[in-house]
């Protein structure tokens, strides 16, 4: 299991899309590939925008469907984050694409 | 290029103040304002820095301001961000709690130090911060991203006490929404590129719609949903078009819609060319729904764009 402290990597307002690109290509995938659960552990971060969590996760979703979030979990999110991550996936997977 | 600062310009009032800006003779900037009154939107600010800020100072002419508030100017950093002279007194103010200076931003770093840093200036409580954090994100984002313009984004916020509203303009002097969306899509007018930009799932970095693993195409999108929620203005202006999205009445229905010409709006495409986009928006704190509500409105209408979509997209077996 890994376990991403996304406090540390993008603050309390997550919107660095580049923070983002980052965590999925160096640990999120890498992880998965590796056969791994990933925990998003969303503690201390008050909001996150919507292309923060775009960029965060929808290629994942994109590229291995809606059973990659099997093998991903967010963990402590607040009702706002929560939400966005809830629209992004929705979007992405009511989308088909 | 002339502009002329007008007594009034807001985003409900704005559109005299767009029209009467001449472009032409790009070489020089020529500023004059009302003589007895300026009172208006940051986003008009902002404006003239990005005409500005590419220029020598020497060819930027602004005359003797005579207005009792031209001091707005300087406060808000006008003159320092173009590099000319000002006799213009002032007492400054400690600026926490009204208003954010004109403020350039080039790159990803400045853009989240600017967040971090400026909004907690507005003093505002924790749910509007989200808002105005949220919005200048994905504005100044979008232009970092997409614009192309080696001066970025000019932003400035303002707070009025009596209405108990932010203002915030963003403006740049990049490629324009046209150009921008035209990568990807193929919009023939300034007005047609306005509408798949505020269309969620629509980016000029791909032709599939939901984007790319970096754009979603729904920054503008949001933002617009944002002001509709709240029932405030937003306006866009790129090449020679402007949209602006009108105020609902308070018993109106909130109805988000993924098509922009569906919302109440107006709209013209016979204004003076404007290189780059301009976005202005309005934030009511009074209204300001807490920020996890809004997203319960903006969730509806963004997944149900992409059903609505899918199903334009839909053929049916011809059987003949």
């Amino acid at each position: 299991m890994t376990s991403i402290i996304i406090f540390d990597k993008a603050g309390a307002f997550a919107e660095n899309k580049d923070v983002a690109r980052d965590i999925r290509i160096k640990e999120i995938i890498p992880a998965l590939d590796g056969g791994e659960d990933v925990t998003l552990d969303f503690a201390g971060v008050d909001a996150a925008t919507q292309s923060f969590i775009h960029a965060l996760i929808s290629d994942i979703l994109r590229k291995r469907g809606a059973k990659a979030l099997d093998n991903i979990s967010f963990k402590s999110c607040n009702t706002t984050v929560r939400k966005i991550i809830e629209i992004v996936v929705e979007y992405m997977l009511e989308g088909g694409i | 290029m002339k502009i002329h600062i007008p007594n009034s310009a807001f985003l409900g009032n704005i559109d005299p103040f767009f029209r009467s800006f001449d472009p032409t003779e790009p070489d020089v900037l020529e500023i004059t304002a009302n003589d007895k009154w300026i009172s208006v939107h940051p986003l008009v600010l902002s404006m003239i820095a990005a005409l500005g800020i590419a220029m020598k100072s020497s060819d930027i002419r602004c005359g003797k301001l005579k207005a009792k508030s031209k001091h707005y100017l300087v406060r808000m950093g006008l003159f320092n961000m173009l590099n000319i002279p000002s006799d213009i007194q002032i007492t400054e103010h400690e600026p926490a709690g009204r208003f954010i200076p004109i403020t350039q931003i080039r790159t990803s770093d400045e853009l989240t130090k600017f967040i971090t840093e400026m909004i907690p200036l507005l003093h505002l409580d924790k749910e509007q911060s989200k808002t105005i954090g949220y919005a200048v994100s994905e504005l100044a984002r979008n232009v970092i991203e997409h614009a192309d313009s080696e001066y970025g984004a000019f932003l400035c916020a303002q707070y009025y006490a009596k209405s108990n509203t932010i203002r915030l303009g963003i403006a740049d002097r990049g490629l324009g929404l046209k150009a921008t969306i035209n990568h990807a899509h193929s919009a023939k007018t300034d007005l047609e590129a306005i509408r798949l930009a505020l269309w969620p799932g629509i980016t000029g970095t791909t032709t599939r719609e939901g984007g790319t693993e970096q754009n979603a195409g729904a920054g503008l999108f949001f933002i617009k949903s944002i002001a509709g929620v709240n029932r405030d203005f937003f306006i866009v202006y790129s090449g020679r078009a402007f949209y602006k999205l009108l105020r609902k009445a308070p018993q109106a229905p909130l109805r988000l819609k993924a098509d922009p010409f569906k919302d109440r709006h107006s709209s013209n495409e016979n204004l003076p060319f404007w290189q780059g986009t301009i976005v202005g928006i309005d934030i009511s704190l009074d209204q300001t729904k807490e920020f996890s509500l809004l997203l319960d409105g903006i969730r509806k209408t963004y997944t149900s764009a992409v059903r609505e979509r899918r199903k334009a997209r839909y053929r049916r077996p011809r059987f003949v």
